[in-house]
């Protein structure tokens, strides 16, 4: 319906990211835990977000980009907004794994196992786009991360928590979303994150289950200040 | 009344041997499913689950509660296999600590399955018996594995057809928690923590449920 933005301005499906990166309210806040420390402790931090005044920003987050955007509606809200913004966490978790590999800090059956988790989170990103086109929506832009990549133990509590961050974000969506097919999608990624999550507790050496037998949900505005720290 | 879960297939050939000998004893609708599901994984493989679980759910008319009760079943079988089985045989090690673990988990997805019917004003099945075929440590992490790849097979087939949008919330919980334990116990034995590659469905969906119905004895 409506004419195709420009190429020159902002590419219009990147609306949660470019909104994210202009909101810097509580970035000083959230840039905290991109240390070793805070990323271990991302479970409290979950935690403490989710009782603040974030929980309001999680509801509206998609408005301003869309306010401020010819995006047609269906590329803010929707089945379409939410595989983009799937597809945003897998771009990053792609490129962090990339950015492992090639850093050598792993061998042998670690390295493997790393490899592999990286390039099922490739066929993500591709699963994803093919399913927004599919659906008539414009993939999201892949986004710069930037990640700390220090050392072996580092990288590997930091795998361990994208992994849970990521399994937690597709739990939350379930329920928002509205084709039975982009379902069974989410649920089948859904269960690999959780997948690469244990496989990385027992790498690690932390929890299997960190929330029990329940895994919790994560919703939008948490995951996206939880990622923020790894956008460059 | 025979309880087996394959009628006359041979063994030979099979993609997960370990389930062929699974006995599920039980008349409910959730039961059927299950040793249907359970075929299905035995023949074609846990990519196979998926699409039988979620075919099969369909035709009963697909209410939650219906769908609550394949999945208590399945619970019910998980949370015997590690509580009941699990203590029968002498495990140790790792093997004995996620058997504790995990055993305690899937009780408490019972509960919470039972409690969820009940909320919904339905009643929770039976649960069946089972007959487990699993004497040494190997023979029960190699059941262990298979059970909890179907596990998440047979969740992910059956949530999309979930009405409700915190039943859904709720299997969704619970199938990661499957998921996290099958990707352990694959670990432990030497096998892929993600069988099915980055998606855990069918590479194809083949017409598992003509296939597979023949197999099966009401």
């Amino acid at each position: 319906m409506s004419s195709p933005t420009s190429e020159d301005s902002a590419p219009q499906p990147t609306g949660i990211v470019e909104h994210l990166v202009r909101d810097d309210v509580d970035r000083k806040r959230f840039l905290k835990m991109a240390g070793g420390a805070g990323a271990a402790s991302f479970g409290a931090f979950v935690l403490a977000a989710c009782g603040g005044s974030s929980t309001k920003t999680a509801s509206t987050a998609a408005a301003p980009a869309a306010a401020t955007s010819t995006t047609a509606a269906s590329a803010t809200t929707g089945d379409v907004a939410i595989l983009n913004y799937a597809l945003t966490l897998e771009y990053l978790e792609r490129e962090f794994y990339a950015k492992v590999v090639a850093s050598g800090l792993f061998n042998g059956k670690v390295a493997s196992l790393i490899k592999e988790f990286g390039s099922q989170e490739a066929t993500h990103v591709e699963a994803l786009k093919g399913a927004v086109s599919k659906m008539g929506g414009t993939p999201a832009a892949n986004p710069n991360g930037k990640f700390p990549i220090e050392s072996a133990t580092q990288v590997a509590a930091l795998a361990y928590t994208v992994e849970n961050l990521g399994a937690s974000a597709y739990l939350g969506q379930a329920g928002n979303i509205q084709s039975p097919e982009v379902l069974a999608t989410a649920l089948a990624i859904h269960s690999v994150e959780a997948r690469h999550a244990a496989t990385l507790g027992t790498l690690v050496k932390k929890s299997l289950t960190p929330d029990g037998a329940f895994a919790k949900p994560a919703d939008m505005s948490m995951v996206l200040a939880a990622i923020k720290p790894f956008l460059a | 009344m025979s309880n087996h879960t394959l009628t006359d297939a041979g063994q030979a050939g099979l993609a997960n041997p370990e389930l062929a000998n699974l006995e599920v004893s039980g008349l409910t609708r959730s039961s059927f499913i299950l040793r249907g599901a359970m075929a299905a994984g035995a023949v074609y493989g846990l990519g196979a689950v998926t699409p039988f679980v979620s075919q099969a759910l369909a035709e009963t008319g697909g209410g939650d509660v219906e769908i609550l009760n394949f999945a208590l079943t399945l619970e019910y079988l998980e949370s015997d296999f590690y509580n009941v089985k699990g203590k029968e045989i002498a495990l140790n090690g790792q093997a004995k600590s996620y058997a504790s673990m995990f055993g305690e988990q899937e009780a408490d997805h019972v509960k919470a399955i039972t409690k969820t019917i009940e909320s919904l004003g339905g009643k929770p099945v039976a649960k069946p018996s089972f007959v487990i075929p699993a004497n040494s440590q190997s023979a029960f992490l190699a059941l262990a594995s298979v059970l909890e790849n179907t596990g998440v097979s047979a969740y992910n087939g059956a949530a999309p057809s979930i009405q409700s949008k915190e039943v859904l919330a709720a299997a969704g919980s619970i199938v990661q928690i499957e998921a996290r334990h099958a990707a352990a116990i694959n670990l432990l034995i030497g096998k892929s923590p993600t069988p099915s590659q980055g998606f855990d469905v069918p590479l194809a969906k083949e017409q598992v449920l003509t296939k597979v119905k023949p197999l099966i004895k009401a």
